[in-house]
């Protein structure tokens, strides 16, 4: 997910060690009373130094999925088909920018700078959803991105607005409005083509069957059975797994009311469970993009990096343009 | 019939000039606001990605609105998509400016703040039209480019009185894109004859004045107007620059490979 933990173990390990015993055993405790007792946490009080660590890690790479994902959806906002699409998508992307820098926000009360953390994605210290790795070459995928990606990032945050640190619960909150609003129109575009010729039939179908899986590892490999220092700190309150199956069971219905088949054969209704079991996802292709980047990676972060370096003359500019008002400003005053 | 000749029939010209003038305002919005959708994802800073887009998305609205009224008092098109998408460049009627490229922040600024403070006055001038409902989307219009006039003023002040690179970068981008735009306020047949039928004011015998508000705001910015410029037009008659074909190539892309289907 856009806020899944996507750090290799070693990664995860090194981080845990380096902050190991320097907090105190009763600070902790009292810390973890208070999170039972249902309080919520606000930038001011005090906090482990992990549970600030964990958060702005997971809000800063939770923006950054925002911003990269502007990105696939870009692509599609010159060819997009009709005015209406197009309108339609240019929202969307905004309102993802939008979402990104709430985000960055959210994490900055934490106290890390937005700067820095911007400089993290784009080294590639800091991580992205892997979602947005996978391209989108037709037209369709702008229907399956809102109805899929969309539709699993909502999966995953509205447990979220009731997550224990106050600015982010409040950041889920608004973004989980209009994330069902993408869903919806994401939906509706599949639904057009899906009803429409064979021509645009061919295009959802396979546009389902590029970002469906993507779409199910965006909840990350299962951690079925961990009660996780996260899940204690109510910074996650589900496993990965129970929202994957969550998303399934709410997707595969919508998918055959529009007469598209999930790439799935193993995908078959459980009356036991009163769930979906579905086939065995390929992690090794998940642990590959972000490793190595998957399809579009490389060209995402170049993408932001020309973005950035072509940004800096114009930061460079307002910075001196706002430094000479300001004198011009405090000479008058000085008068 | 032939391959030439379907793609011909998708789409035909307006015969009124009332109408072609209509066409030239939803051309402008059109093309502009594709120009700006190009940045998605790509401009400077953020806010500014959102800035852009929002701009674009307000041109492509009016531009929707003005193809919807074109379309309702001329019968050239199935819909509005099929209006604003299919044309032969030579049929497209916007003026030379808004096709120029993003070549840099510097550039999408001048024609920006070019544009929309001209754009100002083409409006205010159809808010007394006979065409009621032509002056209730200029009405609209306007409340979008007060806002589009203060940002890019405020950019234009940062830019060029900001660094010696930023001054430089807009020094280049005033000397290109000046030169577009005595077209803006050319009063040619079709205005001449619109603004004797009442569909619009006269709007150009506010030239002076617009050249006068740009070159207070150019002279604040420590930017100079270029003297003696040869006047580049053509993009409302239709003889467009090499640019509006490569933004059409994405325009109409899918209208053009998959005519007549809903999306
Ligand atoms: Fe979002
Ligand atoms: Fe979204």
């Amino acid at each position: 997910m856009y806020s899944t933990d996507l750090r290799t173990d070693a990664e995860k390990k090194s981080a845990g060690e380096a902050l190991r015993s320097v907090e105190d055993a009763a600070f902790l405790a009292a810390f973890q009373k208070r999170i039972d007792d249902g309080a919520i946490i606000e930038p001011k009080d005090d906090m482990p130094e992990k549970y600030r660590k964990t958060l702005t890690r997971q809000i800063s790479q939770h923006a950054h999925s925002e911003i990269i994902g502007m990105l696939p959806e870009g692509n599609w906002v010159t060819r997009a088909p009709s005015l209406k699409r197009k309108m339609i998508l240019l929202a969307k992307i905004q309102d993802e920018a939008g979402h990104g820098l709430y985000l960055y926000s959210a994490a900055e009360t934490l106290g890390t700078k937005r700067d820095d953390m911007v400089a993290d994605l784009l080294s590639g210290k800091a991580k992205y959803s892997t979602i947005f790795t996978y391209p989108t070459p037709s037209w369709a995928d702008m229907g399956t991105v809102g109805w899929l990606v969309d539709g699993a990032a909502i999966t995953n945050q509205i447990p979220l607005c009731r997550c224990s640190y106050g600015p982010y619960a409040r950041a889920m909150v608004r973004v989980c409005k209009e994330e069902s609003f993408h869903q919806r129109q994401g939906y509706e575009v599949v639904t057009v083509l899906a009803r429409g010729t064979a021509e645009q039939k061919k295009m959802a179908q396979e546009s389902l069957d590029r970002i469906w899986w993507p779409s199910l590892m965006m909840f990350g490999p299962s951690d079925a059975g961990q009660v996780s220092q996260n899940m204690k700190w109510k910074i996650k309150r589900h496993s990965n797994d129970e929202l994957r199956q969550r998303f399934i069971d709410a997707t595969v219905p919508q998918a055959e009311i529009l007469g598209l088949k999930i790439p799935d054969p193993d995908l078959k209704w459980n009356e036991e469970r009163g769930s979906y079991d579905i086939g065995e996802i390929n992690w090794d292709e998940f642990w590959g993009v972000i490793k190595g980047g998957g399809t579009c990676g490389k060209m995402r972060i170049r993408d932001r990096k020309t973005a950035h370096k072509d940004g800096e003359w114009v930061r460079a500019a307002a910075a001196a343009y706002a430094e000479k008002q300001e004198r011009k400003h405090s000479a008058i005053a000085a008068e | 019939m032939s391959k030439s000749e379907t793609s011909q029939a998708l789409c035909a010209m307006p015969t009124s000039d009332e109408m072609t003038y209509v066409l030239r305002l939803a051309d402008n919005a059109m093309i502009l606001g594709q120009r700006l959708a190009e940045m998605c994802g790509h401009a400077p800073e953020m806010e500014l990605d959102i800035a852009l887009t929002n701009f674009s998305l307000d041109l492509i609205g009016q531009a929707a609105l003005l193809y919807d009224c074109v379309l309702a008092r001329e019968n050239l098109a199935p819909n509005s998509d099929v209006l604003a998408m299919t044309r032969e460049q030579s049929q497209y009627l916007s003026c030379l400016l808004v096709a120029q490229p993003n070549v840099d922040f510097a550039h999408i600024i001048v024609r920006h703040y070019m544009f929309v403070t001209f754009q100002k006055r083409q409006y205010e001038a159809l808010l007394s039209s006979k065409d009621k409902q032509l002056a209730a989307i200029a009405e609209k219009a306007l409340k979008e480019i007060a806002y589009q006039i203060r940002f890019s003023k405020a950019w234009v002040l940062r830019l060029g009185d900001g660094t010696d690179e930023s001054h430089e970068r807009m020094v280049e981008a005033v000397d290109c894109l000046w030169r577009y735009s005595g077209e803006l306020f050319d009063k040619d047949d079709v205005l001449c004859s619109v603004i004797g039928s009442g569909l619009t004011a006269d709007f150009t015998n506010g030239y002076q004045n617009w050249q006068d508000e740009v070159s207070d705001v150019f002279a604040e910015a420590t930017l100079n107007i270029p003297s003696d410029t040869h006047m580049l037009m053509g993009g409302y008659l239709g003889k467009q620059e090499d640019h509006l074909g490569h933004i059409l190539v994405d325009m109409q892309y899918m209208q053009l490979k998959y005519p007549n289907l809903e999306w």
